[in-house]
């Protein structure tokens, strides 16, 4: 009987554990209050970033979205988003038709080894976006300088 | 009047997809970094960059603590006529800077 229970009140532990989309996933979280509950979908969008990043005070970036860049079919935002910096946002770029080509380039802070994700919302309305993986050696100083 | 540093073609053919790199020197202080008296430094970032062709709003960019100092930003716009792109910046503590650019479009 005892055993049992154990048993029974371990599975119950397991099933009530909260969806991993609330708390334990601050990055998604940011991503769809940003897409303001539209369905976002990866595909169309490339986040360059180095894989092993050297000094996580200067890590270029470039995001390239997929699109025709015309009058009728363009993108209009694109946003990046950490998982493990003190801010989720790390920048918004507003574009539109007159932009030509769908590419910004900037050069952004990491404050440790964590995920990326570039979002970028289309004239259709639809959201789009790729997630990257880095591995950071060197800090951004979020406390200090790191030597004592 | 901080530096910038602004890469603009000066000319190019009507429909040309053109490559603009600006960047500003600025310390863009994150607001999360203890100074040399162990309390936190008061954020000062450059918040919002622009770009304007002939006036009109081609490419904005909103900026957070995790632009790196001495911000730098790359895009594209079309050439459509000959005129003048104007940066600006705008950011904490009442900082705004603009700078502009010729371009002739031929």
């Amino acid at each position: 009987m005892k055993r049992r229970v154990v048993i029974a009140l371990a599975a119950g532990a397991v099933l009530a554990r909260p969806a991993p989309a609330q708390e334990g996933d601050p990055l998604g979280a940011a991503v769809s209050a940003y897409a303001q509950g539209a369905a976002v979908r990866p595909g169309r969008v490339k986040l360059q970033i180095d894989q092993l990043v050297d000094n996580g005070n200067v890590v270029p970036v470039s995001v390239s979205v997929e699109s025709p860049m015309t009058a009728a079919d363009h993108v209009t935002a694109i946003a990046i988003y950490n998982e493990r910096n003190p801010q989720r946002e790390v920048a918004k770029f507003t574009l539109g038709p007159r932009a030509g080509k769908a590419l910004v380039s900037t050069r952004i802070r990491l404050a440790t080894s964590q995920k990326l994700t570039a979002v970028a919302r289309l004239s259709d309305g639809s959201y789009w976006s790729d997630t990257v993986s880095v591995v950071v050696a060197l800090a951004a100083c979020i406390e200090g300088d790191g030597i004592p | 009047m901080a530096r910038t540093l602004l890469n603009v073609p000066k000319t190019a053919r009507k429909g040309e997809v053109i490559e603009i790199r600006a960047l500003i020197a600025h310390p863009m202080e994150t607001g999360f970094r203890p100074g040399a008296d162990g309390k936190v430094q008061p954020r000062d970032i450059i918040r919002r960059f622009a770009c304007r062709y002939n006036g009109e709003q081609v490419f904005a960019a909103e900026l957070f603590s995790a632009i790196s100092a001495n911000p730098y930003v790359a895009f594209h716009t079309l050439a459509t006529e000959t005129g003048t792109l104007e940066f600006e910046w705008q950011g904490d503590n009442g900082f705004a800077q603009t700078e502009r650019a010729p371009i002739t479009v031929t």
